[in-house]
């Protein structure tokens, strides 16, 4: 789960990590306000959307004057900011966060992971803030300096100083950086994040080390022990179809293609996907409806995949172990007819009780096609909808 | 013979009287030798008791003791999963099974963390279990698909793997082992420690290496293999249209960073020598090509 740039630096102030005061507004009034409680000559105004890359796009703006506020948050909530993470559609910009402008002396980078290989979070800075860290990681991955972290002892402030000093804080500032690192280690931990990036971190003129922006992710297998972070999840900011597929318990991402799928288990569904790229076409979603692929699971699906009028053609490929393909064909079938599917549906059932499954969606009337192996399913739903039909290059 | 368990092994379930649990202990236990191999249960209120026959015992060093078992496979639902998982490390038990899906991170962290220099392995969390074809099946995968012989196969998904042993059979091939590794980003047991056990099986012949998304597991493995490898092994990455930045259900499967995705997996392993299709029908087929 993600969460909002004023959210996550409401999260770390908890901790003790240092951030520019500032507010969440929702209106150019709360806008208007928030700058003249904050006080100060200068402010930033920055779109508050689950994306990078906000400034490049319009969405950050500094401002000199409360009217340069209030010209600069009416002009940026409302309006569909595109950046390199949002795609060409855009986001709408829903709220703000008005913020007290830093005196920047320095921009570093600091980050944490979960890093897989040794199993461990690992504090992740860089002298080069302000960047995509993926850029400086590729151009010079020296000014990366990486320290993975006992789960047991934590941060150490051996471990935190020699970091800081690395990435150029200057001795009078090193203590606050220790801080602020051990905060950010400790909301890392505590919050179940899955990853933060404070990008960039700024030292001021007068030494300060504050965080400019933060990005948290969350581990969705811990959020039942985080309601507060729950509360802050802004479905605007998510795919609705995902939002609904969620409520049945069906993991679903939306892609670009016209060939919807429905397929039992990530990684088969993956591999689906894959097989109608390899014959030409191009997957609508992701759809994977789990272990228990019941009738009513099959018939949201089905709806869901529909309601994405780019989707030409659907794929079903089930794999029948514990669950029978003759249960899984009857939940096809009364799916089809509820939502009474005027497209091309291709299924394709392997396992247990394969034929008769089969049998039965023949016997049930509806224009089903039915495949053997997967590729065969790929090359009859591309060929279905009109694509490619060629195996390319294997 | 085979890799991590056989018709001799002694299982205990955590979890046993959990609905899933009890579903798949009843499957497991029917399947091969299954009725010699689950001998116990751990439910700490429920000691004393038994699930249709399999002794219930309050602690895993309990049902250890009692029973000479040194597996267990763990049904526990996630905030205890890492717990149970910890108490069979303390029972010293040789090998964990971890089925449940949804674990936090951050416990596995930990859990793994524990297990440094224990004796104890982990398969999964998040995995379909380990099955020994007409011998033994520990986990949810559906037992019949299978038959003995001498294919391994190691993946990170669940019926992406039924998908390649079901290609298997039709070739007539059977498995010597078959293992799912899970698709957490922190788990225990990893390609290469399967890949590892299955070179230093007399009887296993070839193994199948199926892969996805995220991490570089795959490439270490890779790599390893172009080294050590007596055997061929043949290999399928699924989610080559896997957009980056996206979680493909399972938690591990996320191109993140610019890292993870199928095509450097799939360069990696063409360039240590392993034969790879990016057909996923075609598993089976390549295969048998390299026997």
């Amino acid at each position: 789960m993600n969460v909002h740039e004023y959210q996550g630096k409401e999260i770390l102030r908890r901790y003790g990590v240092a951030t520019p005061r500032g507010e969440p507004c929702f209106s150019v009034a709360d806008a208007d306000a928030a700058a003249r409680r904050l006080g100060g000559k200068v402010w930033v105004v920055k779109a508050q959307i689950h994306a990078g890359g906000r400034g490049k796009g319009g969405g950050v703006k500094v401002a000199k004057s409360l009217d340069e506020v209030h010209d600069y948050a009416s002009k940026i909530l409302g309006m569909t900011l595109v950046t390199h993470q949002t795609g060409p559609q855009g986001r709408l910009v829903k709220r703000l966060l008005v913020e007290e402008g830093a005196d920047i002396r320095k921009e570093l980078y600091v980050g944490m992971v979960v890093d897989r290989s040794s199993q461990r979070v690992t504090l992740m800075a860089s002298s080069e803030g302000g960047m995509e860290i993926e850029e400086v990681a590729a151009r010079t991955p020296e000014k990366i300096h990486k320290v993975a972290i006992d789960p047991v002892a934590g941060l150490t402030d051996t471990q935190a100083d020699e970091v800081a000093r690395k990435i150029g804080i200057p001795a009078a500032s090193i203590a606050q950086a220790r801080q602020f690192m051990h905060g950010l280690y400790r909301a890392f931990v505590e919050c179940d994040a899955s990853l933060a990036e404070i990008n960039p971190l700024i030292l001021t003129g007068d030494g300060q080390v504050l965080a400019l922006d933060a990005k948290l992710n969350f581990d969705d297998n811990a959020l039942f022990r985080h309601p507060d972070i729950v509360a802050m999840r802004d479905l605007d900011e998510e795919d609705p179809a995902e939002v609904e597929a969620s409520k049945f318990d069906l993991s679903y991402i939306s892609l670009n293609g016209n060939i919807g799928c429905l397929v039992n288990g990530a990684g088969l569904a993956m591999a689906t996907m894959d097989a109608i790229k390899l014959f030409g076409a191009e997957p609508a979603n992701f759809l994977d409806v789990g272990g228990g692929a019941t009738t009513q699971k099959v018939t949201e699906a089905f709806k869901l995949m529909l309601k994405n009028p780019a989707v030409k053609g659907i794929l079903v490929n089930i794999f029948g172990g514990i669950m029978r393909c003759d249960t899984i064909a009857e939940g096809v079938i009364a799916a089809a007819k509820e939502v009474k599917l005027s497209v091309p549906l291709v299924v394709r059932m392997k396992g247990t009780n394969e034929d008769l499954g089969r049998q039965l969606l023949q016997a049930s009337g509806l224009p089903i096609i039915s495949a053997g192996t997967i590729a065969e399913a790929a090359q009859k739903i591309v060929a279905a909808v009109g694509g490619a039909n060629k195996e390319r290059a294997v | 013979m085979s890799i991590l368990i056989d018709r001799n092994t002694r299982v205990i379930t955590q979890g046993i009287t959990g609905k899933t649990g009890a579903f798949h202990t009843r499957l497991c236990r029917d399947y091969a030798n299954g009725k010699a191999c689950f001998v116990a249960g751990v439910n700490p209120n429920k000691a004393g008791e038994d699930f249709e026959g399999i002794p219930i015992f309050g602690t895993v060093k309990e049902a250890k003791q009692r029973t000479g078992a040194t597996v267990s496979v763990v049904y526990v639902p996630p905030p205890f999963a890492a717990s149970a998982i910890d108490e069979a490390v303390d029972a010293e038990l040789d090998l964990v099974i971890c089925i449940t899906e949804g674990v936090p991170v951050r416990d596995m962290i930990v859990t793994r963390h524990r297990m440094r220099d224990r004796k104890t392995l982990l398969v999964g969390p998040n995995c379909p279990g380990v099955i020994t074809p007409d011998e033994i099946k520990i986990g949810i995968m559906p037992g019949h698909i299978h038959k003995k012989g001498r294919i391994g196969v190691v993946s990170r998904s669940g019926t992406l793997t039924y998908e390649a042993v079901g290609q298997l059979m039709e070739l007539g091939l059977g498995q010597s082992t078959c293992v799912g590794i899970g698709g957490d980003p922190v788990n225990g047991l990893k390609h290469i420690d399967i890949m590892r056990m299955f070179n230093a099986d007399p009887e296993t012949d070839a193994v199948i290496m199926v892969g996805e998304i995220g991490g570089d597991d795959e490439e270490t493995c890779a790599r390893w293999i172009k080294e050590h490898m007596n055997k061929p092994v043949i290999g399928f990455i699924a989610g080559v249209t896997a957009p980056p930045g996206k979680r493909m259900g399972h938690a591990g499967a996320i191109i993140s960073g610019g890292k993870g995705t199928a095509a450097e997996k799939l360069a990696v392993m063409e360039a240590c020598g392993i034969k790879v299709t990016r057909n996923p029908a075609d598993m089976g087929k390549l295969l048998k090509s390299v026997l």
